[in-house]
């Protein structure tokens, strides 16, 4: 006996011991329930982690636009509107009216980490008989790489930017043909044409964005959208992420801009994520459940066996909160144990999947999170819902009649 | 000698209250003397285990009044009944009741335990004083469910002194063994008797281990048929 240990912590230790199978087994449910849970949470953290940042660092977080142009429906002079039917006008490329100013004040914010000008637009780039439609952005590269993480994406070249230069996704490249340092034909609708040097060729992981963005200085792009000393965004990122959207509304009240956050702009993205979580959740709670009615299973019919031992017990002068004791800290035990079995195999399975699951190049599909607080949260939960489970059985333990107990 | 025990009008019914209320002891009235060894004796079903448990505060009698030294147990709350019945009743029942996950000197040791908390050195020293009395100080490492029925008795009635109480109440405790086992368990308990002038009741059908008692008493239908004194108390008081 360790002389450390309390009576209910030498009775619930032994007990468990002895029923050496039974306890396997159980710590065996536990564990699997465990590392399917931790194996699950670092998936899913994971995954949401590198959605997250691809999106934040392939666009702004708010971006501030030029209003919408409106038609002002014609009035009488009593008020009554002349014409039912309003036309909403077609939304020319504008400049931000007093970009400077609202610049200026948006660097000054504390809850503003960048703001930077850029001008976007959409042209027609010519590659011999090859002609792609694409968006061009310009841009102050030193800033607005920051917001937008270009030199990660550039596969080939870099992300250096003269006024004759710009980079392309390689998409548009394989479609026109074309690599690094070879020439395109940019024009633009107002009449800009320009031959530009591809510079670099980037990969942001989608399609559209690979065939249509592209990337210019932002005097080659006022240049060519007829735009000499205007731009048409002001791009922010903030302290934040998650408070982009409060921030876009408290500018869009003060200054007369369009103010848009990421949140609004990806509402289909926060969804998705939201239903994942909330599936997951779903999962690991049904799975914990199920951990939480094997522990009580276990434990009831360690009580039944056990009932004479409860008896004696009793009738040696144990109390009843002695012998509720020892149940819930077997549930404890099992919990804690399962956890720490079930936590190696969770890793051990992550490091599988992370060794196992890699792109046809043989590159990590995203990088793993997988945080120490994952694993002591799991020992945590689990350790809890086995003292839960135990609360029943145990119960029904302390209230066991020593007189019924002993004469089984 | 001391009152030690005192039994007035005990009353046990069953299904109290119901059309079917079954009353299974009709007022006991009974003494024992502190460091009396007495056989209760009486056919199966007649009441003598509910008398023991009501004895043994695991039952609450439906009327009347137990006494154990002096204090009216009947007016006492559950966790006083348990303090006491844990310091001052030690139990052999008729098939051990050893806790099979430990061993023979941990067996011993869990009253102790129970009422202290902790596991010590006194606790473990006296524990391997009962069983070299018991004659298995040698078994002392060994499970409970490795002994023989005889041995397991011993280890049983070992730990039913391990609190030195002042009554140790022992159900049948020779009924699930053989001859030579039986005489040598009651020799065991008639030996710790004398010496340490604990008080034993015990519930024997044996009418040859009974004649070796103190006193018999005999129990019929829930009624005292027969109170015999067959000696005279006479041997060393009980220490401190």
């Amino acid at each position: 006996m360790r002389r450390w240990l309390t009576f209910a912590w030498i009775a619930a230790l032994r007990f468990l011991s002895e029923g050496r199978m039974q306890t396997g087994f159980i710590l065996g449910g536990i564990a699997i329930g465990v590392g399917v849970i931790v194996f699950m949470s670092a998936m899913l953290t994971s995954v949401q982690t590198n959605f997250t940042n691809r999106v934040l660092t392939s666009q702004p977080q708010i971006q501030l636009k030029p209003p919408d142009e409106v038609a002002r429906p014609l009035r009488r002079h009593d008020g009554v509107v002349e014409a039912a039917i309003v036309q909403h006008p077609t939304q020319r490329i504008l400049s931000l009216d007093q970009w400077q100013t609202i610049l200026s004040s948006m660097r000054g914010r504390s809850d503003i980490v960048v703001a930077t000008p850029s001008v976007s637009g959409s042209a027609l780039a010519v590659r011999g008989d090859a002609s792609r439609s694409i968006g061009i952005l310009g841009m102050e590269p030193d800033d607005y790489f920051r917001i937008v993480r270009m030199p990660d994406y550039i596969i080939a070249g870099e992300p250096s930017l003269g006024t004759d230069d710009i980079l392309v996704g390689i998409d548009l490249a394989n479609d026109l043909g074309a690599t690094v340092g070879d020439k395109l034909n940019i024009t633009t609708g107002p009449g800009g044409s320009r031959i530009l040097t591809i510079r670099g060729i980037f990969d942001l992981g989608n399609r559209g964005a690979n065939e249509r963005n592209t990337y210019v200085q932002l005097r080659t792009a006022q240049s060519l959208l007829n735009l000499i000393g205007g731009v048409t965004e002001i791009d922010l990122t903030v302290v934040d992420v998650y408070a982009a959207e409060t921030v876009a509304q408290d500018i869009g009240a003060v200054l007369p801009v369009k103010a848009e956050s990421w949140i609004v702009t990806n509402a289909q993205f926060f969804t998705a994520i939201w239903a994942q979580t909330l599936s997951s959740l779903l999962i690991r709670s049904f799975v914990g459940l199920s951990v939480a009615f094997g522990i009580a299973a276990v434990l009831i019919v360690s009580v039944l066996q056990r009932s004479k031992d409860i008896g004696i017990l009793r009738a040696m002068g144990s109390s009843r909160g002695k012998i509720l004791r020892i149940f819930l800290i077997q549930g404890g035990v099992l919990g804690f144990l399962g956890s720490l079995l079930g936590s190696f195999m969770g890793g051990i399975a992550l490091f599988a999947w992370y060794r196992l699951a890699r792109q046809a190049n043989g590159a990590e599909l995203f990088p793993l999170v997988v945080e120490p607080s994952l694993f002591l949260f799991s020992a945590l939960l689990a350790t809890i819902t086995g003292v839960l489970a135990g609360m029943v059985p145990a119960l029904r333990a302390a209230r066991l009649d020593p007189v019924e107990a002993i004469r089984g | 000698m001391a009152d030690l025990l005192v039994l007035d009008g005990i009353r046990k019914s069953y299904n109290v209250g119901t059309p079917v209320e079954t009353e299974v002891l009709h007022g006991i009235d009974l003494v024992l003397k502190a460091g009396e060894f007495v056989a209760l004796m009486g056919p199966s079903g007649c009441g003598k285990s509910t008398l023991l448990n009501i004895v043994g505060l695991l039952d609450r009698p439906t009327s009347g009044h137990l006494f154990i030294a002096g204090e009216d147990t009947t007016l006492l709350a559950e966790a006083a009944l348990t303090r006491l019945r844990g310091h001052s009743i030690g139990f052999v029942f008729q098939y051990h009741h050893l806790i099979s996950a430990f061993t023979a000197r941990e067996n011993v040791i869990m009253p102790m335990l129970v009422d202290h908390g902790r596991p010590d050195a006194p606790m473990e020293r006296h524990a391997d004083e009962l069983l070299d009395q018991v004659g298995l100080g040698k078994w002392r490492d060994t499970r409970a469910m490795n002994m023989s029925g005889g041995q397991q008795q011993r280890v049983a009635i070992a730990r039913a002194l391990a609190m030195n109480p002042l009554l140790v109440l022992a159900d049948e405790p020779t009924g699930n063994l053989d001859t030579a086992s039986a005489q040598g368990v009651f020799e065991l308990m008639r030996r710790f008797n004398l010496q340490r002038g604990t008080t034993f009741l015990v519930v024997t059908h044996n009418h040859e281990l009974a004649a070796q008692c103190d006193r018999i008493i005999d129990l019929v239908d829930g009624r005292l048929t027969g109170d015999r004194r067959i000696r005279a108390i006479d041997r060393v008081s009980r220490p401190g």
